[in-house]
């Protein structure tokens, strides 16, 4: 307090006397020191805006496409700030449910928005904002020459997929079933970013993962689309969080994702539109 | 410790003993919570389930293989590390403890790019009709690669300890090295060699990073105990929360069983 008045002191004696009192007034002494009134309140809701952050928890195969509108976002609301944190939707659900500061949920299947719904953690309805597809990642010479969904079943071809568990297996396995083809994979793994990481490696001739995978991987996989892939499209939906102290913009946010040009971002990484 | 200060005189003052007693809180209290969160009406049918008790059966067996490679690789190292100087004695110890400190999951691509299809040794092994990337083998490799540097550790601070007085006096009275090795040093650090064993085995058992990243994951062949958690937790907590149960209960055994065997056997030194 003694240190306020003693600055209301020396712009007394700089000659600014009401501008600086209502500067100090308002709690940001020696800021607004030269432009009066007006621009005392402009300081105020300046400060308030750069408050203005929401925390977006989406699905990792949202990573490249977030990670761009998040930046589109703050560029075109000034002041505000968008922090990201990626991971498989299960892990995210489990989170928000023990307490994770988030705003906004984007899951990879509707699976997992339904049990934050349940949980009462989320805030009106989820949109459906993007759907993924399989496809079939081969390393770039594609060794084993596969051309088909069904090449994948041929004896000593070593293909990799998500288990059963977790969402990109079971859309396997929905495919598997709709072709009658069996599939004898060597590895099934916990995450599509596995099967990738054992196709890049070479281990594998052949990986079963989402479409937008192989886009985001550059060089280092080939990607071969196989029609039966309609047979299990995977949905993405997106939601506020129940606890969010920001509604307004984790509302303002998921405007942006499902607005036109939201929509031209997720399709021009591969995602198609529900 | 108490017992063998006759004196009742400890030397610790009190005010350790409330760090202390933080200290093993801090590694109690979240294995309370995890037995507090067990659903146990179903705890019997989760970890007798047919996927659990294949992952329980593969960590056993390839823990054990990866001990048995791992006292092979291990005791010859440890010797020349305690016994014989050298130059560039200390890098090689470096070097040898490095899986301690590394991340597993750096450990797996190391070894994919040594034993994998385009590997350093893969492409060599391959022309050989030899295929390691997911197979068991691929398993027991990554677990050793983590587990030997405690073998190492725990048998070199045993020789250290043990001396080589009585190997001198065995090869003044003509016994061959080989004999020496046999018949005094080796039952001279047994004890420690075998604490190295135990911690070996209970890292092979914990051992994920590696496996995950270098051996892939499928039933019966590649998925272990820990990989198999990681898999039920995505969409079965219950399940997973029993079979992490089911896997401390086994490390407690079998670090519980070693060190309440030998209470004065050869000090242990574990630091990486």
């Amino acid at each position: 307090m003694s240190i306020t008045r003693k600055n209301v002191g020396t712009f007394l004696a700089a000659g600014t006397l009401a501008a600086s009192l209502v500067g100090c007034a308002s709690g940001a002494p020696g800021t607004a020191a030269s432009s009066g009134t007006a621009a005392s309140s402009g300081t105020a809701s300046s400060t308030r805006t750069l408050t203005r952050e929401i925390t977006v928890f989406a699905a990792a195969s949202l990573k490249a496409t977030f990670t761009k509108l998040a930046s589109d976002f703050e560029a075109k609301n000034p002041g505000t700030k968008v922090k990201l944190n990626f991971a498989g939707s299960s892990d995210l659900v489990t989170q928000i449910t023990q307490g994770a500061p988030a705003d906004v949920f984007a899951s990879a299947d509707t699976k997992n928005m339904t049990r934050l719904s349940d949980a009462k953690l989320v805030d009106g309805n989820a949109t459906n904002f993007a759907t993924n597809v399989l496809e079939i990642a081969v390393p770039p010479g594609n060794p084993a020459s596969i051309a088909s969904f069904a090449d994948l079943g041929k004896p000593g071809v070593k293909v990799v997929v998500c288990a059963p568990q977790v969402p990109c297996g079971s859309a396997a396995e929905t495919i598997e079933t709709a072709t009658g083809t069996t599939l004898k994979p060597v590895s099934e793994e916990s995450s599509v970013t596995d099967v990738l990481g054992k196709v890049t490696s070479q281990e594998a001739d052949a990986g079963l993962v989402y479409v937008t995978d192989i886009s985001n991987a550059g060089d280092k996989v080939k990607g071969v689309p196989f029609p039966e892939s309609d047979k299990a499209v995977n949905t993405y939906p997106i939601a506020t969080v129940g606890a969010s102290k920001n509604k307004e913009l984790a509302q303002a946010f998921i405007g942006m994702v499902t607005s036109s040009e939201g929509k031209k971002v997720l399709n021009d990484a591969g995602f198609g539109t529900p | 410790m108490n017992s063998r200060s006759g004196t009742g005189y400890t030397g610790v003052p009190p005010w350790i003993y409330a760090i202390a007693a933080a200290g093993a809180l801090f590694v109690l209290l979240p294995l309370v919570a995890m037995v507090a969160k067990v659903n146990w009406p179903q705890f019997i049918p989760l970890i007798t389930s047919e996927s659990s008790v294949t992952a329980l059966g593969l960590s056993l067996r390839t823990s054990a293989a990866s001990t048995a490679l791992c006292i092979i690789l291990g005791i010859p190292l440890a010797l020349v590390l305690a016994r014989s100087p050298f130059p560039g004695q200390r890098l090689l110890r470096a070097f040898v403890l490095l899986p301690l400190v590394l991340p597993p999951v750096v450990g797996g691509i190391a070894l994919l790019y040594t034993f994998g299809r385009q590997g350093l040794l893969g492409k060599s092994l391959e022309v050989a009709g030899i295929q390691i990337a997911f197979s068991t083998t691929a398993v027991v490799l990554a677990q050793t690669f983590v587990a030997l540097p405690f073998l190492v550790v725990s048998l070199e601070g045993a020789l250290r300890t043990a001396g080589n007085r009585y190997e001198l006096v065995a090869a003044t009275l003509g016994a061959r090295p080989t004999t020496v090795l046999r018949r005094v040093t080796v039952p001279l650090v047994l004890p420690g060699l075998a604490s190295g064993a135990v911690l070996s085995f209970a890292r092979s058992l914990g051992e994920f990073g590696a496996t995950l990243t270098f051996a892939g994951s499928l039933e019966g062949v590649t998925r272990t105990l820990p990989l198999e958690i990681y898999l039920q937790r995505e969409t079965d907590a219950d399940a997973a929360v029993a079979l992490s149960l089911v896997l401390v209960a086994v490390a407690v055994a079998v670090v519980g069983l070693s060190y309440g065997r030998r209470n004065a056997g050869a000090r242990v030194e574990v630091q990486p």
